[in-house]
């Protein structure tokens, strides 16, 4: 096994950080930030929902916006929605759909926005991960959090955590699996890829994981922990 | 907005009291944070009270406009995200953010206080571009003045990338910094009923007549103004207003020379 450009070993995380409570206009909120890459997340809601043929009887919704700030890329990042970003927005939205339940709130929505503020590679998991914090400040019934990582392949070796060098290694090409997870099933609700791994390098992937999810839960829930336990420090 | 909160805003202030407990003339504490965006070539992050924003530099290398072949250019844009705030919405930019971006804009470009021939890098081929990107995190009012004097701070402490075969080399940063040679303070100040405010947040903006923007200069110059809000303005009331906003542009430009 060979060390990483950063020296961190394979199953190393880049270093973590997290704050619930960033923004005080929305009903939740929190930053995320994994190595170079960091995320906002806000949450407003439940709320009425516009336009009303968008309304479900049944249960409130769960809407997701993934953005990049101007500045957050190396080359500025021309302002308003693209393919990729509502692209993101999707798999965001179905990455934390399963762990939300807002059967409570029939009619309404629950807004997630998502804004990258500098990135360096693995820009919709820390957003997963934001999102996750923001919708438990928010007081959503939730039945767990999720953390998000992507897994990647240089020499022929799993790595974790991918950063924009290694993303950007053999032309591009570098192989790459974003997944989140539900810790408490162990079940995965974000799971992409691009490049080429062969069958037995994909489940792998998937179990080699878990312990860098394990590591960024805790990051997540001491973030809400410090966040409650504010006002009894003060 | 609920309108109780309007008038209860407006009936305070005619008894001469702010919610928050300022007093009219009074700013809130100002503090900053800068070059924490490590993908921009100059940022900050400006607080004052719950309103919170961050503004990113970037500078690339590109064709000027052809009537002005050596001359950099300058970008400034502010997105009002629904992020910030409930009141904001997904979409393409609202008209408040539109007038927010292009006030900033004005009394930056106006006060000359970016020198864009200093930006040339090969006449009729080749400029420095300065995009200027203003994004509310937290938005409890007074965007323009902390949006304006946020983008001062990031053009301050903004450096110049690496340059090769006319490219720019991302990620790496010279020693050289973007000059600016003044410092073009906005302040926006508010009338509610018969008294002028500074530095309103969300509640007294929405409590707010009328509105005029001032942009002013070290030695008693103007380089900017913006008239906003449904109600006329007196000349009485202009003058006033002129006075506080050379006098409160004078402590907030000392502010951001501390940098």
């Amino acid at each position: 096994m060979t060390k990483r450009h950063d020296g961190r070993s394979n199953l190393d995380v880049r270093k973590l950080q997290a704050k619930a409570g960033v923004i005080k206009k929305a009903d939740g909120s929190a930053y995320f930030k994994i190595g170079n890459t960091a995320a906002y997340a806000a949450v407003y809601g439940p709320r009425e929902l516009h336009p009303k043929f968008m309304q479900n009887p049944r249960t409130g919704i769960l809407r997701c916006s993934y953005n990049m700030l101007p500045f957050s890329t190396t080359e500025r990042n021309r302002p308003g929605p693209s393919r990729r970003s509502k692209e993101l927005s999707l798999v965001t939205q179905k990455a934390l759909l399963p762990v939300v339940d807002l059967s409570e709130y029939p009619n309404a929505v629950v807004d997630v926005f998502i804004e990258l503020s500098e990135t360096d590679a693995g820009s919709r998991c820390a957003g997963i991960c934001a999102a996750a914090i923001a919708l438990a400040d928010a007081g959503i019934t939730m039945k767990d959090l999720v953390p998000a990582v992507s897994v990647g392949l240089i020499n022929n070796e799993l790595v974790v955590d991918l950063d924009g060098e290694e993303e950007h290694m053999n032309e591009n090409e570098t192989p790459d699996v974003p997944i989140a997870m539900i810790p408490s099933t162990g079940e995965y609700t974000l799971l992409q890829m691009d490049g080429i791994m062969t069958k037995d390098q994909v489940l792998e992937a998937l179990t080699l994981v878990k312990p860098a999810l394990q590591e960024i839960l805790k990051v997540q829930k001491q973030a809400l922990k410090d966040r409650f336990s504010e006002g009894e420090q003060k | 907005m609920n309108s109780n909160v309007k008038t209860h805003v407006a009936n305070a202030i005619k008894k001469g009291f702010r919610l928050d407990g300022r007093k009219n003339d009074e700013f809130r504490k100002i503090s900053f944070e800068v070059g924490s965006i490590f993908t921009a070539e100059g940022s900050a992050k400006i607080i004052a009270g719950e309103s919170e924003l961050l503004v990113g530099v970037k500078l690339t290398a590109g064709t000027p406009f052809p009537d002005t072949p050596d001359d950099g250019v300058l970008m400034v844009n502010c997105e009002l995200r629904p992020l910030a705030s409930p009141h904001f919405e997904e979409g393409p930019p609202s008209i408040d953010s539109i007038e927010t971006s292009r006030v900033i804009d004005r009394g930056i470009r106006e006060s000359g206080s970016l020198d864009t021939k200093s930006l040339c890098i090969k006449k009729g081929e080749l400029v420095w571009m300065v995009q200027v990107d203003i994004v509310p995190l937290n938005a409890d009012g007074n965007l323009i003045d902390l949006g304006a004097i946020a983008s001062l701070a990031a053009l301050r402490v903004t450096r110049f990338p690496k340059l090769e075969n006319g490219k720019v080399v991302f990620g790496e940063l010279t020693d050289e910094k973007l000059k600016l040679s003044e410092f073009p303070i906005p302040v926006t100040v508010h009338k509610i009923g018969n008294n002028l405010i500074v530095d309103p947040t969300e509640a007294e903006e929405q409590a707010s007549d009328a509105r005029i923007t001032i942009t002013t200069l070290d030695d008693k110059r103007v380089c900017a103004m913006q008239k906003g809000g449904d109600q006329p303005f007196s000349e009485e009331e202009l003058k006033k207003a002129l006075d506080l906003a050379f006098s409160k542009a004078k402590d907030l430009r000392a502010q951001i020379a501390a940098l």
